[in-house]
């Protein structure tokens, strides 16, 4: 056996939903347990603890992580985004609106990691194919099967891609 | 919850050797954690310091050279699937990197990570070893080059010593004209099986080719090299004809072991499907052709 370590907590400094912050952690402590216990943002779930359901999803630099496996010393001097900070004010953002109005929630649980995976997907390609999108929300799991209404709101939010055969006709009729 | 350890942060490979060579067992090399952390939070390994590699400068290099194209260890999963030179180079291990796990762990998973693990559901072992992969290991002693075939010795273990570190691996591309499949099936987070074939059928003027590796149902990846020999010399239209006998022929051949995802009589039926359809697709692409078969629960790339 090995003589325990005695690791002290330090400073980590970076920025969550926009605002710099300064989580005070031990190595061993997990983004999630920093999020939702230090700065209360709860929309981040435990749930599998094993990185495989997407209810802990955040996005790490706009890159979608599972905050159950990832150690939140590892944040420091990066931009973390959370459920939280998607709306402007009361303002929703796009993905809300559309989950809204295709009735893409039930439960709920599954739909914070499920609108940041979307909106990591729509950052790095705003128009992705319906084919893309369910390859890229395979890790993210809905235990109400609501995956078909999931899909419709995340594609409803895809902008169409330039087409030079798609100009807008003047006049109309 | 993780029980406390420190985490160590070298800036150089000679610190991470005095770090390995200071605490030995009560240190484990630490980068992506997508597999260490979740052991960690069983209690299955409990170290005293995790050395995170990833501080150590240009171990995420991806480079080519002469038909070698080489990845350093810290290479996220999805620097893979996202790189121009791999998708130009070896378009076969980008599109294999796109269906590693999910787009968090590809996000967070290196690839040196999931070599040095050794979990036997592993796509790239599967994969890497049909492109003759080999391991940079380095130390105070030296530097060495392993392949991937001695590297992995069997679940969870690895010809690494106590005090080396694994800085990159190195992929042979196939000639040109290779045609090549991979293929992976299961339900759930891992592959229950994965293969890969690579195929130069037989043509006026070049030698015939065929490699077949089959991962996952085993304690390490493994050629197939008697259904190699059965297949070797035969034009593209033959390995489609043959497909079935092929297939039963790496069913007989593989080293298969029970696990959760299987018995071994399960997983050599299983391989023998597999082989088969990988393949037909692989022949097919051989004469410029695609099929567009889909199975259940099954990737093809």
């Amino acid at each position: 056996m090995h003589a325990t370590p005695t690791p002290s907590s330090s400073s980590v400094a970076c920025t969550v939903n926009g605002r710099p912050v300064a989580l005070e952690v031990a190595p061993q402590t997990l983004l999630l347990d920093a999020l939702r216990d230090q700065l209360g943002l709860k929309g981040a779930k435990r749930s599998c603890d094993i990185q495989v359901c997407g209810a802990c999803t955040v996005l790490v630099d706009g890159a979608p992580v599972s905050a159950c496996t990832y150690l939140a010393v590892e944040a420091g001097s990066r931009e973390i985004q959370t459920v939280e900070g998607l709306a402007d004010g009361e303002t929703l953002h796009a993905l809300q609106e559309a989950f809204l109005e295709h009735g893409a929630i039930q439960c709920g649980f599954c739909t914070s990691g499920m609108l940041l995976t979307a909106a990591a997907l729509l950052e790095e390609d705003p128009a992705p194919t319906r084919e893309r999108i369910l390859h890229y929300l395979r890790g993210n799991l809905c235990r109400c099967t609501g995956y078909q209404k999931i899909i419709d709101a995340i594609a409803a939010c895809a902008k169409p891609a330039p087409s030079p055969h798609s100009l807008p006709h003047r006049g109309g009729r | 919850m993780l029980r406390p350890f420190v985490l160590d942060r070298p800036a150089t490979l000679g610190e991470v050797a005095d770090l390995l060579t200071a605490h030995r067992e009560d240190a484990v090399l630490y980068a992506g954690g997508t597999e260490l952390l979740l052991l960690m939070k069983e209690g299955l390994v409990c170290p005293g310091h995790l050395i995170d590699v990833k501080t150590v400068p240009d171990l995420d290099a991806i480079t080519a050279e002469d038909g070698v194209l080489t990845i350093g260890a810290t290479v996220r999963h999805r620097g893979v699937e996202r790189s121009a030179l791999v998708q130009e180079r070896c378009p076969l291990v980008a599109g294999v990197a796109r269906h590693v796990a999910n787009v968090r762990v590809r996000t967070v998973g290196t690839v040196g990570g999931n070599l040095a693990f050794a979990d036997p559901h592993s796509d790239l072992a599967t994969l890497f070893l049909s492109l003759d992969g080999t391991l940079m290991l380095w130390s105070r002693r030296g530097a060495r080059e392993v392949s991937l075939a001695d590297f992995i010795r069997g679940p969870y273990e690895t010809a690494r010593e106590e005090d080396e570190v694994l800085t990159a691996i190195r992929l042979r591309r196939w000639p040109a004209g290779t045609a090549s499949a991979y293929l992976k099936f299961g339900v759930y987070e891992r592959p229950t099986l994965g293969v890969t074939v690579a195929c130069r059928p037989a043509a006026t003027g070049r030698p015939s080719a065929l490699s077949v590796t089959v991962g996952c149902v085993g304690p390490r990846p493994q050629r197939l090299l008697e259904v190699e020999r059965q297949g070797a010399g035969e034009s593209a239209a033959a390995l489609v004809a043959r497909a079935e006998e092929l297939g039963a022929a790496a069913a007989r051949e593989i080293e298969a072991i029970a696990d959760r995802h299987g018995s071994v009589e399960y997983k050599r039926a299983l391989t023998g499907v597999c082989v088969r359809r990988a393949l037909q697709v692989a022949a097919a692409r051989a004469q410029g052709q695609d099929i567009h078969a889909r199975y259940a629960h099954t990737v093809i790339v």
